[in-house]
């Protein structure tokens, strides 16, 4: 019953936009919390359920450690997974950044010029085809096993998304926009951003957003085909020595950062799409 | 009329090509829009309205025939008429005074003073406390109004307007009909005005173009001889009747 009132209270705003802000503010609080209360006391279950059977069953540790034993572990391996995070944060959030510039260039390109789609967009969708685990060997066979290569393949996973949401979201602008800013004889520049762009806002960020939760496993995974420091190794470290609460240390930290980035990126959608939300 | 008309066109034909074949639109429109005056087209719906204004808007290119604008040849020039399309389309992230300087940001004139100009206005255009408010936050007959006084910023000696309050209720289009009458007074600009509502042409214009069915010609055009300034009160009047029926005749022989 209280959530179903939530809903309607959360309705009604939406179809008032010129409800109190203030009002409006305190009742997405609640709305957040009768969102993330459930899914939080289904987790806490499960660890229970977790731990009591690992208890019961008394299974060693490097089959399934207890969720309290990698917390421990989590707790105890933190100096030394810092180096890893770093490492790991910094090639995905580079090649995050590169893929951006890429996948919002060709984007671009593509929009500009019907030559340039028929002729990169296959091109585009066969690259998503081929395997990271095909390409990331030969990645490090090419280039070695320093940060370069996990960076490009970070990007070669993040570059699609993007632009394949670009390209879209270009065109979702008002027609009858277009036509009043052609009738102010704007240039293709001054349609692009003052209308065209900020129009495909919310499509790019989604793209961003499948792009965020890419990257850092896009990171991790070539981490693990080769190199030398990162939660990929990490991770393929323990398993090699039969530290499996390190492994699931390493596979939570990989989660929470990806969590964590892709946070981010939802707070940069509400700062940027603001106007959307008051739009009926 | 001796002077220059603000827009004329002569011989304006155009067609589209469809699956169907080609769809001829405007056939050997002629049309003259004296300056300073306010004047209507009507016409029945599909009839190519809006296509003509495209083509003076500089947004379509016409198969034959040319748009003189003040006497200058302008066919396919864009920038020079003020022009306001059927729905507001009003940028949903600018304010409503960023939605209002628009022409001048896209010509790169002085936005600052502009907006100046554009808050001094907001009262006369009911807007008034609205300035930084979002599209979003207003009702319909405000956008609309928002939308006008963007075409009114544009600051061209010419504005056409497609069907403005066409999709308005018929309380708010009345109010609007009514304060765009007062507003016309006092902004001394030549307005062509697309409406398919014979009372708002006969109240709001000097003269009054009866467009034909597609292909479109230009069937009449009458002077709306009712003494100005105009009010809401002349719609029962007999001589703005006389005008009713002969536009309605005229309309009557394409329907």
């Amino acid at each position: 019953m209280e959530y179903r009132s939530q809903q309607l209270d959360a309705s009604h705003v939406r179809s008032n936009p010129q409800h109190e802000p203030e009002g409006a503010h305190r009742l997405s609080w609640r709305h957040w919390l009768g969102t993330a209360l459930p899914p939080l006391l289904v987790i806490a279950g499960l660890l229970l359920l977790w731990e009591l059977l690992v208890g019961w069953l008394a299974l060693p540790d490097w089959l399934l450690p207890a969720p309290s034993q990698i917390g421990r572990t989590l707790v105890e391996r933190l100096p030394i997974l810092q180096g890893h995070i770093t490492i790991t944060l910094f090639e995905a959030l580079v090649g995050l950044a590169l893929g951006f510039v890429v996948g919002f260039g060709l984007a671009l390109a593509i929009d500009a010029s019907g030559l340039v789609r028929r002729a990169l967009y296959p091109l585009l969708i066969v690259s998503q085809t081929i395997p990271i685990v095909a390409i990331a060997p030969l990645l490090i066979v090419g280039l070695g096993f320093g940060l370069l290569p996990k960076i490009i393949v970070v990007a070669l996973v993040t570059f699609f998304p993007i632009a394949v949401n670009t390209v879209d979201g270009l065109q979702t602008a008002d027609r009858d926009t277009v036509r009043l800013l052609l009738a102010m004889d704007a240039s293709r520049w001054q349609l692009l951003r003052l209308v065209r762009l900020p129009a495909a806002l919310p499509s790019i960020l989604s793209g961003l957003k499948v792009a965020v939760t890419y990257s850092v496993i896009g990171a991790v995974l070539a981490e693990w085909i080769g190199a030398n420091q990162g939660l990929g190794v990490y991770i393929a470290r323990s398993l090699r020595s039969f530290r499996t609460d390190q492994v699931f240390v390493g596979a939570l930290v990989t989660s929470l950062l990806t969590l964590a980035l892709f946070g981010l990126v939802l707070a940069l959608e509400r700062w940027l799409t603001a106007w959307k939300r008051n739009t009926p | 009329m001796p002077e220059t008309p603000a827009i004329e066109v002569q011989n304006l034909s155009k067609s589209y090509s469809t699956p169907a074949g080609l769809l001829p639109v405007l056939r050997q429109v002629n049309l003259r829009v004296p300056t300073g005056a306010f004047t209507s087209i009507i016409g029945p719906s599909g009839s190519g309205k809006s296509t003509l204004f495209n083509i003076i808007a500089g947004l379509e290119h016409p198969d034959a025939g040319t748009v003189l604008l003040a006497g200058q040849p302008a066919t396919g020039q864009r920038g020079q008429v003020a022009y306001m399309p059927q729905r507001d389309a009003l940028l949903p992230w600018r304010t409503v005074l960023d939605n209002a300087v628009l022409a001048t940001t896209v010509q790169r004139g002085d936005v600052a003073a502009a907006r100046r100009e554009a808050r001094a206005l907001l009262p006369t255009f009911g807007l008034e406390g609205f300035g930084e408010s979002l599209p979003a936050a207003l009702s319909g007959g405000m956008r609309q109004r928002a939308a006008l006084l963007r075409t009114v910023m544009w600051k061209q000696p010419m504005m056409l307007l497609d069907e403005p309050f066409g999709a308005l209720d018929a309380i708010t289009r009345a109010q609007l009909q009514r304060w765009l009458l007062t507003l016309w007074d006092e902004l001394d600009r030549t307005v062509l005005l697309v409406t398919h509502d014979v009372d708002e042409a006969i109240l709001l214009s000097d003269y009054v173009a009866v467009l034909t069915a597609r292909p479109a010609r230009v069937a009449l055009t009458l002077t709306m001889d009712l003494p100005r300034p105009r009010t809401y009160q002349m719609i029962t009047t007999p001589a703005f009747a006389r005008l009713k029926e002969q536009l309605l005749a005229a309309l009557g022989d394409e329907l």
